[in-house]
């Protein structure tokens, strides 16, 4: 058995840093088959236990192997349905590929990219796993089209509910579409991918706000027997330091809302503008941080660092972000903690950070970030403030008896909430967490919903 | 699609326009708002609610930016790509016994629905409306049909006082008070307003109408500064105390992307 993976190809770093398409570009069949004979089909397979919704991935691999790449594809669709998107945005290194026997003496086997590899190939040759869906004429609701709410729909539709999907938003996919860029996620992929839901008989309604528009009373008055919340944690956390409302200072979320949604890099063919100017700071270590970081790179800024508390070994973005940062130039300025914005007229000019060290362990088993009272300046054009979301409180704060931690998530037991009938999962429930996550928690919440209204 | 069932044109600048949007229409009050996008290729604009009847929305926009003179194109029978509400906080109607309205220019659209609650409640309604000339006072006849007294300041004076309404209050305060007062206007006159008032011990209320984009708290985009706090205009107001809002900021983030509004404008000439 070989120990190095087939490594996927990728856009060159300098064309890449200037464009808006995909930086990974996928296996063909002959890498993808390759790669799976590195698998050595355990008896115990770890990797399943790892993924979130427990992917058989063994038997996915046995069926490429044996060429027969539309059962490939069944046997994830069967567990996950949106493996195009998961193959691309999972943290593999912290699930099945971390969990892989053959990690231990060489590379892993590349999941992800297997997994990406059977998506896409179903979404280019148009292969639809047949579903025998037997109606039962039960309405169920779902607030929120992301990750959580398409996967408690899938799971719910093919139990024979009828179900209807609302969206806030003028897109369905939820940060798939409003906060992860192109670039890594193209958005015809998450579009296709979607539109299976809607093939098998799920509705979609955009631009309806549950909480205003309609009321989760009101949904039960229309006769919505059971209601999911996936409505995600939109909420950005502030640094809460002097100058963070200067024009020029933006949380991720409004920054690649701009880009990713409104299309603000097609300006002015998409009426929405985005200014980033040449030197742009980008705070924060997660996968959002670098979303931004190579956006601003690619929107045409001259430096652009990371600022991040913390140091490389700590940053909790995934490998393969942080790597592709590097490559395009990102300069990663650690050890830096924000303390002030400076401005003039209220537009930021400078960001004043702490030098900081590192101390002991804290909660999060990570060494904690010590200040040393030094402190540097850095000229800036933009700042992009990425450390972190937390549950939008619009639903806690319009449905009377919907209980919430001190975090906001929303309280759950066997992902019902404190209101019966009315179920929550993903980042709602959990804070800001993986696409997988969220997926999981939706799969898991439609079977507590098949089975609560099968008690009533 | 939401389709524009009728439109009013209420001045050079200014249109009135009827939408039938009923899961907006469902749950409305005074002081809501919508965020509309004309087109696939549109931004996303916050405009106040200034009518609600049965399914149908009202709204009234000035044809000042890119969006709103795109909009202005648009007629009846047209339809607009989105249009979702209603959002913010609804306005806070006080227990008052009389109550002083201040507004300029296309800010007499905001005003409208909140100060007709106030009267629907007995509550003595004053008007202070201001405008550029009796060509750009918008409606007028509406507000006259529940205020108990109105006041009128034109820039150039073709109706009412010469001045501002900043003017016409400083008049009215010599021999008036009132339990509050509510200021809609431009972020210029409404910061002037507040300082004015404070002067005479009065609370003002205002509506702010920052950039906004997804109008649920998501984006932060519409923050401003309260007193020492942050809030969030789309979901904590758009309605503030007045004498605590950081205006000087908030114009700031008003004019970030004057330069790029004015590409699209002159792109939507083109067009």
């Amino acid at each position: 058995m070989k120990l190095e993976k087939i490594h996927m190809r990728v856009q060159d770093e300098k064309e890449r840093s200037c464009n808006f398409e995909e930086v990974a570009l996928g296996y063909t069949l002959e890498e993808a088959k390759l790669e799976a004979s590195r698998c050595l089909d355990c008896k115990n397979p770890r990797c399943v236990a790892a993924c979130p919704v427990q992917v058989n991935i063994p038997a996915f691999i046995k069926h490429l192997l044996a060429d027969d790449i539309n059962s490939a594809y069944y046997q994830i669709y069967d567990d996950n349905i949106l493996p195009s998107i998961c193959g691309r945005v999972c943290p593999q290194e912290k699930q099945c590929e971390g969990a892989c026997i053959v990690g231990i003496k060489g590379e892993p086997v590349m999941i992800g990219a297997l997994e990406r590899y059977l998506g896409d190939y179903a979404l280019k040759n148009d292969i639809v796993m047949e579903q025998h869906i037997v109606e039962n004429g039960i309405k169920v609701a779902i607030v929120g089209s992301g990750p959580a709410g398409l996967a408690c729909a899938a799971g719910v539709r093919k139990m024979g509910y009828d179900v209807d999907i609302f969206e806030a938003l003028h897109e369905y996919g939820g940060v798939l579409k409003y906060g992860i860029p192109d670039f890594r996620l193209p958005k015809d992929i998450v579009e296709t991918e979607i539109n299976r839901l809607r093939d098998i008989g799920v509705r979609f309604h955009k631009n309806v706000i549950i909480g205003k528009s309609i009321t989760i009373d009101q949904l039960r008055d229309d006769g919505y027997e059971a209601i999911f919340i996936g409505s995600g944690a939109g909420l950005p956390s502030a640094l809460r330091v002097a100058g963070e409302n200067f024009s020029g200072v933006y949380y991720a979320n409004e920054f690649l809302t701009r880009v990713n949604l409104m299309k603000s890099h097609h300006f002015p063919q998409s009426a929405t503008p985005v200014k980033v100017g040449d030197n742009v700071a980008v705070v924060g270590g997660g996968n959002v941080a670098m979303d931004a970081a190579r956006t601003a790179k690619r929107l045409g800024a001259k430096n652009v660092f990371i600022l991040y508390r913390r140091d490389k070994t700590s940053l909790p973005a995934r490998l393969d972000e942080v790597y592709h940062a590097e490559e395009e130039g990102i300069d990663f300025r650690l050890l830096r903690n924000p303390v002030e914005f400076i401005g003039e007229n209220y537009i930021l000019k400078q960001v004043r950070c702490e030098v900081m060290e590192l101390g002991e362990p804290d909660a999060s088993g990570r060494r904690r970030p010590m200040p040393t009272n030094t402190f540097e300046t850095f000229d800036l054009d933009s700042c992009i403030i990425s450390i972190g979301q937390s549950p939008n409180p619009l639903l806690k704060d319009t449905t009377e008896g919907l209980e919430v931690n001190k975090w906001g998530g929303i309280i759950v037991n066997d992902h019902q909430t404190s209101i019966p009938g009315v179920f929550a999962g993903g980042d709602v429930v959990s804070g800001a967490a993986t696409v997988i996550l969220a997926m999981g928690a939706g799969k898991d919440a439609s079977v507590e919903i098949d089975k609560y209204i099968k008690s009533k | 699609m939401y389709e524009i069932v009728a439109k009013e044109i209420l001045n050079k600048d200014v249109d009135l326009m009827v939408i039938n949007a009923p899961l907006v229409a469902r749950n409305a009050k005074p002081g809501h708002f919508i965020i509309l996008r004309v087109d696939e290729e549109g931004e996303r604009i916050p405009l106040t609610i200034t009518e609600i009847n049965g399914d149908l929305v009202s709204i009234i926009y000035q044809k000042l930016g890119y969006t709103t003179r795109l909009l202005g194109t648009y007629n009846v029978g047209d339809s607009l790509s989105d249009f979702v509400g209603p959002l913010g906080k609804a306005a806070h109607i006080r227990d008052v016994e009389n109550v002083l309205g201040i507004a300029g220019g296309v800010g007499a659209a905001p005003l409208l629905p909140q100060l007709k609650e106030y009267a629907r409640r007995g509550v003595k309604v004053t008007l202070v409306i201001g405008a550029r000339s009796k060509y750009h006072l918008i409606l007028l006849d509406k507000y006259k049909e529940f205020c108990d007294e109105i006041l009128i300041a034109t820039d150039d004076g073709s109706l009412g006082t010469k001045g501002f309404v900043t003017d016409v209050l400083t008049e009215l305060y010599k021999t008036r008070t009132f339990d509050h007062t509510i200021a809609i206007g431009p972020l210029i006159m409404m910061k002037f307003v507040v300082i004015l008032n404070k002067k005479h011990g009065l609370k003002t209320d205002v509506s702010l109408n920052p950039v906004m984009i997804d109008g649920t708290g998501m984006c932060g985009n519409c923050r401003v500064s309260i007193g020492d706090k942050t809030f969030f205009a789309c979901v904590d107001g758009p309605d503030f105390p007045g004498e605590e809002v950081n205006f000087d900021e908030l114009l700031a983030r008003q004019n970030y992307y004057h330069d790029e509004e004015h590409i699209c404008n002159l792109r939507l000439v083109k067009k």
